[in-house]
């Protein structure tokens, strides 16, 4: 599996939460970019990026979408920095069945940021003219990874779940029962 | 399927507690837009002149602007409507923040009030489930204590909490509706909120807004971020700091106040300070500014900053902007220290930051010309910060003293009598005025103070420059890229306008050409109003981003209702016009239309005869300021002028003068 060393673009979005102004335009931008067709409507309870606000606490964090969460964490953090009390779970990326933010509100469906992609920049960025959002891209050197087949990703997660032997075993015995 | 606008209004009728929803017409956004212009027209057709501010038919509306909660940047505007108990004429007061786009997201444009609930409620819209809610806890709490009390009742963070504190409650003159760092303050709306009984109207909404045209609409949308970009980048040279960028006028930002305090008035709005400024102050007052001020912050979908979350030592955080940063210093001659403090109470209370401290100043000044006494004041503390305190809190809880104060000064001095009418000398329309008294009469803001009625200067000024530039050269600088203007005339207008000598002020710009500057700036201000635009970046800077040739594409593409500049301009005149119809039905006329006789100190009186005439013409008003029955109907307010006829408004005999108030108007609050 292992190959040779390749340049690989790394994007991050630095997130400046003391220059944040909490006008959510980036809520704004970003469910309009991807509303279907591109900018026809704009929800931001549809939005990928969201600003947790306490007005009165000067609380303002931008939060992206990340990674989808099938199962709640067993314990839950809660931040207290600079004698600001944040929400339970405030900085977590996930869409998870503990809270009901980064879900499309119509299905439920987990929502996830794409940096939007096809644009120079995300737009939660290009619209937040306050800078407390920056793209910043870096290079670094990876190994040369194959790419898998959709199949092998699926059984790699199945492997994982149950054992090799186990899936080796149901095969066989899906294909002795298929020949009758 | 509607665009920008969600076709949807709630109806409630607070006496039987009943809630509907309420499709709109669609040709009335084509006639009158939406926000102000629809208000407009509802209050035309529901609320005639019989119906008090008080009475339970009066309305209260909360509206959207027609581009509220689409990604055009800083239409975020909550534009509220009823009939001041004050001015006892349409007020239109508006509020930025959080609360209009959330109501277009919950699904309507508006939210009109009427009747009275027999107990304090609240009203709580989650997007299609509404309720009245039981508020009797909330009783007597603080506008922003409220909000933050609703939120965690309902377990409901994101929602957008209106609300007003106990100056509303007991239907003081000058109570505001507060909300996030804004407030809808003039005109005593909030007033009429405490007598509907509703002490909050707080919403949620997670649907989605549409426009019509989405590729074009967006552009529009980047052209206004990079020309906000260039304006931040490129102040306008030869102007005052606050009038060079765009947005509020930064006040929460700026240090300097040599300006404000050195021509603007202390107290009673009559000393004028002009060596205030020094050094020690200027050191003193920037200590005191950074260490209160937490954040800078913005409404709904705008990069300005022109709020700040301030934290005076000992006391509860809340949001200020704009000037009411300097209004109870200035009017208490005392220090910003004091000012930002006393302003924390104020917030909570639920005041207008213009009104209240010039009413507290003015009954010390009757206080100490000997026309109220010690009897009037019973316990009041001796020192000049103490005293302030003091007065507000008997003006919101409407003790003693308080309770006439809390009229307004109009009110109250015509109460007090004894001569205590002179000292409300800083009103128009019976409404307090900023504290501004000046040498030279303006002909531009002699017709913007007299015929304006948003009844505060800063709503109605804009786009022309406040005063000629001194040399030719800046004068070309200035028009070179003053692509905003609506005709090349106004740079005209603009470059022969000298300091001094035949064509300055009083006689130049001549009548003619401050019709034209005064209703291009009344326009530009009454199309963000029904847009739902702040005015921040839009009628009230020079140079702005939205101007009249981009709004029509912003409105096509928006909302996808055909429009261009002509036909922009008539609707805005159209909805204008029928603020005016509504207010003339109320009995105002020309005698009403003027500025505080000491606002200047050199005054024509025919020059301002003649400005008076040829804008009413220019307008198409008669001599009292009445529409006439052609410029109604060249503007299809046929209904009014039928109205204004059964009413007999255009013979001698018509309505009783506002100034000889009818038996019985001398109107108290019940307990």
């Amino acid at each position: 599996m292992t190959g040779e060393k390749k340049k690989k673009i790394i994007k991050t979005i630095k997130i400046d939460a003391d220059k944040c102004n909490g006008c959510r335009a980036c809520e704004v931008i970003c469910s309009a970019f991807h509303a279907a067709p591109k900018y026809s409507s704009n929800n931001p309870e549809r939005s990928r990026i969201r600003v947790i606000r306490h007005p009165l606490k000067d609380i303002y964090v931008p939060v992206y979408a990340g990674e989808y969460a099938p199962a709640e964490c067993m314990g839950r953090d809660k931040y207290v920095i600079d004698g600001k009390e944040y929400d339970e779970c405030a900085f977590c990326r996930s869409s998870c069945p503990s809270r009901d933010i980064f879900k499309e509100p119509d299905s439920g469906l987990p929502l996830k940021c794409d940096m939007c992609e096809g644009e120079d920049e995300p737009l939660c960025v290009k619209w937040c003219i306050n800078d407390a959002l920056i793209l910043e891209e870096r290079e670094e050197e990876v190994e040369d990874v194959e790419e898998r087949e959709e199949l092998e990703i699926g059984l790699a997660s199945l492997v994982n779940k149950h054992g090799l032997q186990k899936i080796l075993d149901t095969v066989a015995r899906m294909s002795l029962a298929k020949k009758g | 399927m509607r665009y920008a606008e969600t076709g949807y209004n709630l109806e409630v009728d607070l006496t039987r507690g009943n809630i509907e929803r309420v499709e709109t017409d669609p040709r009335d956004t084509e006639l009158y837009l939406g926000g102000l212009g629809t208000n407009a027209k509802i209050l035309w057709d529901r609320v005639p002149p019989e119906v008090e501010p008080f009475s339970p038919d009066n309305l209260l509306i909360f509206a959207t602007g027609l581009l509220c909660g689409t990604p055009a940047i800083g239409c975020n505007r909550t534009i509220v409507s009823t009939i001041s108990p004050q001015t006892e004429l349409m007020a239109f007061s508006m509020m930025g923040g959080f609360w209009a786009p959330e109501l277009k997201y919950a699904g309507y444009d508006k939210v009109i009030l009427r009747g009275k609930s027999p107990d304090l409620v609240y009203l709580w819209i989650k997007d299609d489930q509404v309720e009245i809610r039981d508020a009797t806890h909330l009783k007597g709490k603080g506008a922003v204590e409220t909000a933050e009390l609703i939120r965690q009742e309902l377990k409901e963070p994101k929602a957008q909490v209106a609300a007003i504190g106990l100056a509303g409650e007991n239907r003081v003159y000058f109570a505001s509706i507060e909300q996030g760092r804004s407030s809808a303050s003039r005109g005593g709306i909030g007033a009429v909120m405490g007598d509907k009984g509703v002490k909050a109207v707080v919403v949620r909404g997670t649907k989605d807004v549409n426009v019509a045209r989405p590729a074009e609409f967006m552009g529009l949308c980047n052209d206004v971020m990079q020309y906000i970009k260039f304006r931040n980048e490129n102040p306008i040279p030869g102007v005052m700091p606050i009038l060079a960028g765009l947005g509020s006028p930064q006040e929460m930002k700026v240090h300097d106040e040599k300006w404000h305090t050195e021509n603007f008035m202390w107290g009673n709005s009559r000393v004028r300070r002009k060596d205030f400024w020094n050094e020690d102050i200027a050191k003193a007052w920037t200590e005191t500014l950074d260490t209160m001020r937490t954040r800078l912050i913005s409404c709904y979908n705008c990069p300005m900053t022109c709020g700040a979350t301030i934290s005076p030592p000992g006391l509860p955080t809340y949001m200020m902007k704009c000037f009411s940063k300097l209004t109870y210093t200035m009017a208490a001659f005392s220090d910003l220290e004091f000012g930002l403090g006393i302003a924390q109470s104020a917030t909570e209370y639920g005041v207008d930051g213009f009104s209240a401290p010039q009413v507290m100043a003015f009954a010390l000044e009757l206080y100490e010309n000997g026309i109220l006494t010690d009897d009037d004041f019973p316990g009041m503390p001796s020192d000049n910060e103490g005293r302030f305190y003091w007065l507000l809190d008997k003006i919101v809880r409407r003790e003693g003293i308080g309770d006439v104060l809390a009229n307004g000064t109009y009110w109250a001095a015509r109460k007090i009598g004894k001569g205590a009418e002179a000292y409300a000398h800083n009103n128009i329309k019976k409404h307090e005025q900023l504290p501004l008294k000046l040498s030279m009469l303006n002909p531009i803001y002699f017709l913007m103070y007299a015929t304006g009625e948003k009844m505060n200067i800063t709503q109605i000024e804009g786009q022309f420059p406040q005063a000629p530039f001194p040399k030719i050269e800046q004068r070309e600088e200035f028009v070179a890229d003053w692509f905003q203007v609506p005709d090349e005339k106004f740079k005209q207008y603009f470059l022969d306008w000298e300091p001094r000598g035949e064509k300055s002020i009083p006689y130049y710009p001549t009548p003619e050409m401050c019709c034209d500057i005064v209703d291009w700036q009344e326009r530009m201000h009454y199309i963000d109003d029904a847009l739902g635009m702040c005015a921040g970046l839009s009628s009230f800077p020079l140079k702005p981003p939205y101007h009249i040739h981009n709004y029509p594409k912003f409105i096509a593409s928006g909302a996808g209702v055909d429009m261009d500049e002509a036909k922009l301009t008539q609707a805005a005149k159209r909805y204008r016009t029928l603020v005016r119809a509504n207010n003339i039905r109320r009995g105002m006329r020309r005698k009403d239309e003027k500025p505080p006789e000491n606002h200047w100190k050199k005054r024509f009186p025919e020059l301002e005869e003649k400005l008076l005439d040829t804008y009413y013409r220019f307008k198409g008003w008669n001599d009292q300021g009445i529409p006439t029955q052609a410029s109604l109907h060249e503007l299809g307010l046929d209904y009014v002028f039928e109205d204004f006829e059964k009413r007999g408004v255009y013979s001698e005999n018509g309505e009783a003068p506002s100034e000889t108030t009818p038996e019985g108007k001398d109107r108290e609050v019940q307990p």
